[in-house]
Parts: structure tokens; C-alpha cells; sequence
């Protein structure tokens, strides 16, 4: 038995087993390059590559740990665009006639020692962030694939040297019980998203804790930053009452979030979560999600070369909805297309993609992908509460010839003798102004409508929302999108529909009461926003709501309207709550 | 030539989030434009550098002056001293 003491960068006890983590560096050879502009090419297009993988995990992570601690990764973007990283190592290239890897290992080490000899500590720790962003940029220089933690195969106690944002954030976060770390401090990124995910971890505890053998026995105690190396049955006992204890006391401030989001008026309407693979489902309920607004099926397509089996996506399907059980799982079919493509179909240059062939106009001219795709939901749909969502519609006859082949296909299935749900609900994403305009219409053939605000402000206010020279105009407080929003709500009731909405919008704070003040059913969001938006709802009544709205909908300007909605929230939440 | 001298108010001075804002912010201009620490007398940087702008060790209470050359300078530090003074929008 052995004791090492490092930093407490992350609360609880973990006990097991451990799982050294040594990732190889690329090994970086310096020669000197003839043609300099195709070297420079062949960085580009590795900086180009890194941006749209650092891009996927910072999605990846804004669902898992929400979008405060996911924002390293915009950092990261930002690095990728850094003129003066950039300049130093295209100058690299071109003056020294380095090869791109040697160039770009050069201006990281510049950039690391500049962090790692500053004084403030969360700046030391930048140094990191640095060096994450450019070993992304030789790998792909290499063509190397990035060695991440997801191959995990049982739950383990991580050891390394130190982590990068990029392997924390792609780790099979199920299967890591701690994390001990030889370097790094309480502002290293392996620190934060262990606080965020409540998994125990020691950060700086030297180099001695890199002798610990895969499959040693540890016990972390998070709280007081000590590790166990092969500890006493007797030290193991002890340590597992006190993480009874623990679990106990975590079990009632989760209870809290489980409580449903009712207003102080006995209003109750429903929280659920927007998710895009397996692991969320369950992040989702822990953070006290209802069940799922939103359930987008792309990650199944994504990242590779040929469109999934019914049998896989059923699998993948199935696995949720027997997760959800009897609560609604919504989801929606493929949307694809606007600026997410598949290499294994040719969408053609397009002018607009966003105004082009994507989602259900995809789907309604690639009839057997679609076809397979509801086949597979409609099986996983057996004894479970799925309901079916189809996006970008703009005219009723695209629901129409959508629910002509949906119901080809439940015949086939019912013809095969394979059970479903027969009387399975069917919404449609309003996200397009036409539809907004037209709920009246589009209510003879739907269940339910759920509001997809990010779409539809960028083509309400006619902006789109990464050109940062318009993005003034994406404003979700906007008084032209509340009259629609409201509008929406409004005429989906006179019809006897119920609404929901899967935007950011449902999920920001400010916005919420608002919502509830129009009648919104339900409010789908990210489930790292699900506590706060609940804790929201249940400080107001529905009649405080109703007068606040009547209160705002005259206001001219969106910073007069953002003005109110703040000090609504502090009425209710308390001074120390508007911390965004 | 347009210039500022402004105070950082938000906690965190310009780190993480404010320090990107910024930097997303100067990018939107298309003068060249610099920042000084005034508080620590480090070297000018790079306002479009997000790397170079950290380096700056800019933190809450310090003095900086802001520079900006170019056809739309007055714009870039009309917008940028807003940016600060809202205190990033922190409170």
C-alpha cells in the first residue's frame, strides 16, 4: 500500500482498477522542403481537416457537459484561424524551407513556452491547449488517426501524464471511474469536464504516479487530491461506506432536478432533452430530462462511407427507447443536407444549400433510405412512446407524400407480421417561415408541431448565423420572432395541437418565461441546460408569465425586451443568478 | 490613426470567453489593429490573434490601449470599447 498526494481537482471516491493511458506523440521529422507552396497547400488543408474535427467535438461536448464548458473547443477554432500562428508557421515554410511538421512543431513550442512562463496559472495551463491544437494539425499532416480513449472496454481509473481536451472530451465517459493526472492544474481542461461529469480526479501528482502498472488497484479520493496504490481490504471497506454516503447525498440533490416543472400555479409542462446518440439518453435523464424532444438520428449517417442498415439503426434505435421506457421519444427523420453532407451521396453545387436539397426534400427523392429509416423507427416504436418528426417542411403536400410512404411502410411490416406502434404520432419541425405561416393548414395532418428556433431565425430575420457580419440580426428575443413564436403556439392550440420546441431558444434562461407566458407544451433542450430551466419554471406562475408577455409584446427593440427578461429572472431567481 | 485607453472591469480581465470575443469582434474590421498592456508594459500584440492577445496577460483592473489603422478604424474602436465597457456582457 502506497500513498501519493496530488491536487483535488474533482470531488468523490473512485475504486478500481487502473488503466495507464500513453498516447504515442507522432514522432516529427525535420527536412527541408523544394516547393514550398505545396507544402503550404498541404497544411492548409491539414488546418482545414483539424477545423472540422475539433468542430464535431466541440458539438459532441456542448451536449455532454453543456455549452460553458465545451467552449475550449471554440477556443480552438479560433487558434486554427490565429493570424500570427499561422503567419509563423507558413513563414517556417516558406524562409526556412521546413516541412509543415517540423514548422508547426516549432511555432507551438514557441507559443507553450511564452504560456508556460506566465505567472497567472490559469494561463500556464493554456500551454496545453496549444500543444492539443497542434498535434491535431501534424497527425493530419501524417494522415494519422487520433488515438482517443473511446476504446475503453471496462470501467477503469485513467492515468497519464497529463490529458488533452480533445481526449477527455472523446472518452467513453461511462467507463471512466477517476482520472489521475501527473501534470496539470484546477484549470487544466481534464479538471473542469471531470467537475462537470462528477467524476473524481487528481491532477499534479508527479511523475511517480506514472509507475503504476494497467490493472493495479487504486482508490481516488477526489476530495483530499490522495491516491491509494494497492490498498487494505480493510482501507478498501472504509472507503466504499464513505462513497455510500456520497451516492446517498447525490441522490437527493438529483431528486431535486427529477421534480416535474410545474409553476408555482399548477401549470405543468414538459422538459425533455435534445440528443444525438445513445449516451446522452442516459446523461438526459440524470439531469432529470422527461424523455426526448428531439432525437437526431444524422450521427448514425455521419463519418462513414456507405447509409447504415435498418437493423443497425434499429439497434441504435431500440437502445434508446428502451432506455426512455414509457416516456416520449421523439425523433427525427435524417436531416441532412444545408452544410452537413454525406460522402457516399453527391449533393450537387448548390448556390444556397441552406435553401436547397436538404432534409425531408432529401429524403422524399431517396425513397428507400427513406424507407429503411422509418421501418427501422417504427419497429424500435414496439411497446415504446416514439413519435416521429419530420424537418424542414414547407408545404403541406411534403407531409402528405412523407405519411403516403410511412404508411406503405407500416403496411409492409404489418403484411411481414412484425409488431409497432400503430397509432404512432406524427409532428413536424416548424422551422421554415412558411410553415410558421401556415400552422392552420399543416394541422390537418399532424399530432404535434415542435418549434426549431435555430433555423427558423436565421430565415425569419433572413441572416445567416456564421457570418459574423450578421449575426447582430440573430436574435432569439427579436419581437418580429416572438409575434411568430407566439403565432405559432397560438394557432397550433386553436387546432387542438400541442407544441414544442427543440431550438437553443427553449433552453435559454431568458427566453423561458416568455415561452410559458405563450402556452409552449413542451421545452426540449441540451441536457446540461434541463436543472436550470426547470428550476426556472417551477419560480413563476403561469398568471405572472401571462401578464410579463403582454407586458413585453409592445416593446419596439430587442434590447429593451432582453432588459425585462433579466429582470424577470432576477425577481425570481435571486440577484447572484444572472451569471451569463 | 484611432486610439483608446479603457479599463477591464470583468472578472476574468481577457481570458477564455472575453479574450474570444474580442478577438471575434477585431476580426469583423478590416483595419490592422493592436492592443497594449498598459498595466504590465508588455510589448504591443496582435488584436486578431487570439494567441498573441493571451499572451498579453490582460487582467481585471488593468489599463489597455487599443489601436486601430485602417479604412474603418473609428468603427473598430467604437465597437471594441463597447465590447469592454459592457463588461463582456458578464453582468
Amino acid at each position: 500500500m502506497r500513498n501519493l498526494k496530488g491536487i483535488p481537482a474533482s470531488k468523490g471516491i473512485a475504486i478500481g482498477t487502473s488503466f495507464v493511458y500513453q498516447p504515442e506523440k507522432p514522432k516529427i521529422e525535420e527536412w527541408k522542403v523544394k516547393n514550398t507552396r505545396t507544402e503550404i497547400k498541404r497544411f492548409q488543408i491539414a488546418v482545414e481537416k483539424s477545423k472540422e474535427q475539433i468542430s464535431k467535438i466541440y458539438a459532441k461536448s456542448k451536449e455532454e457537459v453543456g455549452e460553458d464548458t465545451a467552449r475550449i473547443f471554440e477556443a480552438h477554432l479560433l487558434f486554427l484561424d490565429d493570424p500570427a500562428l499561422l503567419e509563423k508557421i507558413k513563414n517556417g515554410i516558406k524562409e526556412k524551407k521546413l516541412n509543415a511538421e517540423a514548422s508547426v512543431a516549432k511555432a507551438v513550442e514557441e507559443f507553450t513556452v511564452i504560456f508556460e512562463n506566465m505567472s497567472d496559472e490559469y494561463m500556464r495551463a493554456r500551454a496545453a491547449d496549444v500543444q492539443d491544437v497542434g498535434q491535431r494539425i501534424v497527425r493530419n499532416l501524417l494522415g494519422l488517426t487520433e488515438k482517443s480513449l473511446d476504446k475503453l472496454t471496462f470501467p477503469s481509473i485513467i492515468i497519464a501524464k497529463d490529458l488533452t481536451p480533445s481526449e477527455t472530451a472523446q472518452m467513453k465517459k461511462s467507463f471512466v471511474l477517476g482520472f489521475c493526472t501527473a501534470a496539470g492544474g484546477i484549470t487544466s481542461h481534464t479538471a473542469i469536464m471531470a467537475r462537470m461529469l462528477e467524476i473524481p480526479a487528481i491532477v499534479g501528482l508527479g511523475e511517480e504516479i506514472l509507475y503504476v502498472k494497467s490493472g493495479q488497484r487504486l482508490v481516488v479520493d477526489g476530495k483530499e487530491g490522495n491516491v491509494i496504490i494497492d490498498p487494505s481490504k480493510e482501507l478498501v471497506a472504509e472507503y466504499q461506506k464513505c462513497q455510500q454516503k456520497l451516492k446517498a447525498l447525490r441522490k437527493e440533490t438529483l431528486a431535486l432536478t427529477q421534480i416535474p416543472a410545474m409553476t408555482r400555479d399548477g401549470h405543468q409542462v414538459e422538459v425533455v432533452a435534445n440528443i444525438g446518440d445513445v449516451n446522452s439518453a442516459k446523461i438526459a435523464l440524470e439531469y432529470g430530462a422527461e424523455g426526448v424532444g428531439l432525437l437526431r438520428t444524422e450521427f448514425l449517417y455521419l463519418d462513414r462511407n456507405s447509409p447504415p442498415s435498418e437493423e443497425e439503426q434499429y439497434t441504435a434505435y431500440k437502445a434508446i427507447a428502451d432506455i426512455m421506457g414509457q416516456r416520449p421519444l421523439i425523433i427525427r427523420t435524417l436531416d441532412i443536407g444545408g452544410d452537413k453532407k454525406l460522402p457516399y451521396f453527391d449533393f450537387g453545387e448548390e448556390l444556397n444549400p441552406f435553401l436547397g436539397w436538404r432534409a425531408i426534400r432529401f429524403c422524399l427523392d431517396h425513397v428507400d433510405l427513406f424507407r429503411k429509416q422509418l421501418r427501422a423507427i417504427l419497429r424500435a416504436s414496439k411497446d415504446r412512446n416514439v413519435k416521429i418528426m419530420f424537418p424542414m417542411i414547407a408545404d403541406v403536400d411534403e407531409i402528405r407524400r412523407a405519411k403516403k410512404i410511412l404508411n406503405e411502410v407500416k403496411a409492409e411490416l404489418k403484411k411481414l407480421g412484425i409488431l409497432f406502434a400503430d397509432d404512432i404520432e406524427v409532428g413536424i419541425m416548424v422551422e421554415t417561415p412558411a410553415a410558421a405561416m401556415a400552422i392552420d393548414i399543416l394541422s390537418e395532418e399532424v399530432d404535434f408541431f415542435s418549434i426549431g428556433t435555430n433555423d427558423l431565425i436565421q430565415y425569419t430575420m433572413a441572416c445567416d448565423r456564421t457570418n459574423e457580419k450578421v449575426t447582430y440580426l440573430y436574435q432569439i428575443l427579436h419581437p418580429a420572432i416572438l409575434r411568430l413564436v407566439n403565432n405559432i403556439i397560438k394557432t397550433a392550440h386553436n387546432n387542438d395541437k400541442w407544441v414544442g420546441m427543440c431550438g437553443e431558444m427553449a433552453g435559454e434562461p431568458l427566453a423561458i418565461p416568455i415561452l410559458l407566458g405563450f402556452g409552449l407544451d413542451e421545452f426540449s433542450m441540451n441536457p446540461a441546460a434541463v436543472p436550470k430551466a426547470k428550476e426556472i419554471i417551477r419560480s413563476i406562475s403561469l398568471e405572472e408569465a401571462k401578464k410579463f408577455v403582454s407586458s413585453i409584446m409592445d416593446l419596439k427593440n430587442v434590447e429593451k425586451i432582453q432588459q425585462r427578461a433579466k429582470e424577470i429572472i432576477v425577481e425570481k431567481m435571486g440577484k447572484n443568478y444572472m451569471q451569463f | 490613426m484611432h486610439e483608446i485607453t479603457l479599463s477591464v472591469r470583468n472578472e476574468v480581465g481577457l481570458h477564455a470567453r472575453p479574450a474570444a470575443l474580442f478577438v471575434k469582434k477585431a476580426n469583423k474590421f478590416k483595419s490592422n489593429i493592436d492592443v497594449e498592456n498598459l498595466s504590465c508594459g508588455s510589448p504591443k500584440v496582435d488584436a486578431k490573434s487570439i494567441l498573441s492577445l493571451l499572451t498579453a496577460g490582460i487582467e481585471c483592473n488593468h489599463k489597455i490601449r487599443v489601436r486601430a489603422e485602417g479604412e474603418d478604424e473609428e468603427k473598430a474602436i467604437n465597437a471594441l470599447k463597447e465590447l469592454v465597457d459592457s463588461n463582456f456582457g458578464e453582468d
